[in-house]
């Protein structure tokens, strides 16, 4: 009789499904009493066997192969999908790799014309902008010597409007180059220099924001810049001389 | 977006629906046949247990149990189907209550099934039990469901999965305590009187 309230949870108990502590004070009764032991026992006993002897009926291979190939059509579809979307990710990855390409390459060039401007402005308002101060071009070209590793040839600017100022040694994206100095009607005119190799590519196009007029080229390895605040005209018209003459 | 549903739970990974249904299709044609009785009742009732299943598969519930879903399609299936109406309307239906819980005898059913060793004799019981109590004890113990589990199977609450295990098994023992034929003419009649395509 002490036992009634014991075997009435003994279902429960040998499922597994008793609360834990519950279960804990089971777990102890079962120990102290070998009524309800054997019972406990038995009830497991007979699971394990309901168990086995429940795992009765197997299905045909022809039946599963049915089964297999009713369904089989989802998968598909979501194999189908799985390559849209692993195309439409590599078409994203290259967009983007392109993108950031053009961007870094588009952020470089700007960033090189930005500099480009700040030497000239620098050079400008600085009370000494030059430091070979001649009109000769063949005093200011040899002046570079030994302080720039490129040679270059200046235009003879006879019957020309424009008058060489001078010139001074700068650095553009951590190389040396070569900035001189024109005027042409109270202008100046600044035409900078560089080794093409020390560049970022992609210079051809000239900036559309930037707020001078400006010519760019390449020409025998090296990158020339022409800048000034005076017209467009002036600039081409100097930009040429120095073609002439390279 | 589904998920890998396992035996008991819910884990992170994408799935398809073959990829979760097909792992289940020995249980669940094993659970079928033993509620028809029939091997092409059970193989018509597997078969359009997973035709509804993939078509619902976009209302199945994330976080839900796969499983218990699965089985619940196949027993509703079950109930609507000619023989499923017959084994409820010829069975009469259980009180839920609880009935007084007997103490094990010295010579019990079980121990004799065991000195028996005879599992025939068990498949013959649980081929004579109700539907209802059948399908319990299978799914507590063939298909290791948790009560929790069996709750969602059946759509009936825990108490109920609990009074009607525990009735299921005290039928089950005193069918099994009964004066037992030869095994082999006791197999022999039940087999007869049902539908086994073994």
């Amino acid at each position: 009789m002490v036992c009634e309230s014991w075997k009435a949870k003994l279902d429960t108990y040998v499922d597994g499904e008793l609360p834990e502590q519950e279960m804990r004070a089971f777990d102890a009764h079962v120990r102290s009493c070998p009524a309800c032991s054997a019972d406990a026992l038995a009830r497991v006993q007979m699971k394990r066997t309901i168990q086995v002897a429940g795992k009765r009926f197997t299905p045909s291979a022809e039946f599963r192969n049915r089964i297999q190939k009713s369904i089989a059509s989802k998968p598909q579809r979501r194999f189908r999908l799985g390559w849209m979307l692993a195309a439409l990710a590599a078409v994203i990855l290259v967009v983007g790799t392109l993108t950031s390409a053009y961007l870094g390459s588009r952020s470089g060039r700007d960033q090189v014309f930005s500099e480009i401007a700040d030497l000239h402005v620098a050079a400008l308002a600085s009370p000494s902008p030059v430091d070979v101060i001649s009109t000769d071009r063949h005093t200011v070209k040899p002046w570079f010597q030994g302080k720039i590793p490129f040679a270059f040839n200046l235009p003879e600017l006879q019957n020309s409007d424009f008058s060489l100022v001078g010139g001074r040694m700068v650095y553009l994206e951590q190389a040396p180059g070569a900035h001189l100095i024109y005027d042409v009607r109270k202008h100046h005119i600044s035409v900078l220099v560089f080794q093409e190799r020390s560049l970022p590519a992609s210079l051809d196009r000239s900036p559309k924001k930037l707020p001078f007029n400006m010519e760019t080229w390449s020409q025998g390895g090296l990158r020339y810049f022409v800048i000034s605040d005076a017209s467009a005209a002036d600039i081409d018209r100097l930009a040429k001389l120095f073609k002439a003459a390279s | 977006m589904f998920y890998h549903v396992g035996v008991s739970g819910v884990d992170l990974q994408p799935a398809s629906f073959e990829e979760l249904a097909i792992p289940l299709f020995d249980q669940l044609y094993n659970f079928a046949h033993w509620l028809t009785q029939n091997r092409e009742e059970a193989e018509d009732l597997v078969q359009e247990t997973y035709a509804k299943a993939l078509k619902g598969f976009s209302s199945f519930q994330l976080g839900t149990n796969f499983r218990a879903w699965m089985y619940r399609i196949l027993r509703n299936t079950f109930l609507t189907s000619r023989t499923g109406l017959k084994a409820t309307m010829t069975v009469p239906l259980d009180p839920e209550e609880d009935g007084p819980e007997l103490a094990v005898e010295h010579e019990t059913p079980e121990t004799l099934l065991f000195e028996r060793s005879n599992r025939e004799l068990l498949q013959s019981a649980i081929d004579e039990l109700p539907v209802h109590f059948r399908e319990i004890l299978l799914l507590c113990e063939v298909e290791e469901m948790s009560y929790q589990e069996i709750s969602e199977t059946l759509s009936v609450p825990i108490g109920t999965v609990m009074s009607r295990l525990s009735r299921a098994r005290k039928t089950l023992r005193d069918r099994l305590r009964r004066p037992q034929p030869q095994v082999g003419a006791a197999t022999a009649a039940i087999t007869k009187g049902t539908k086994h395509g073994l």
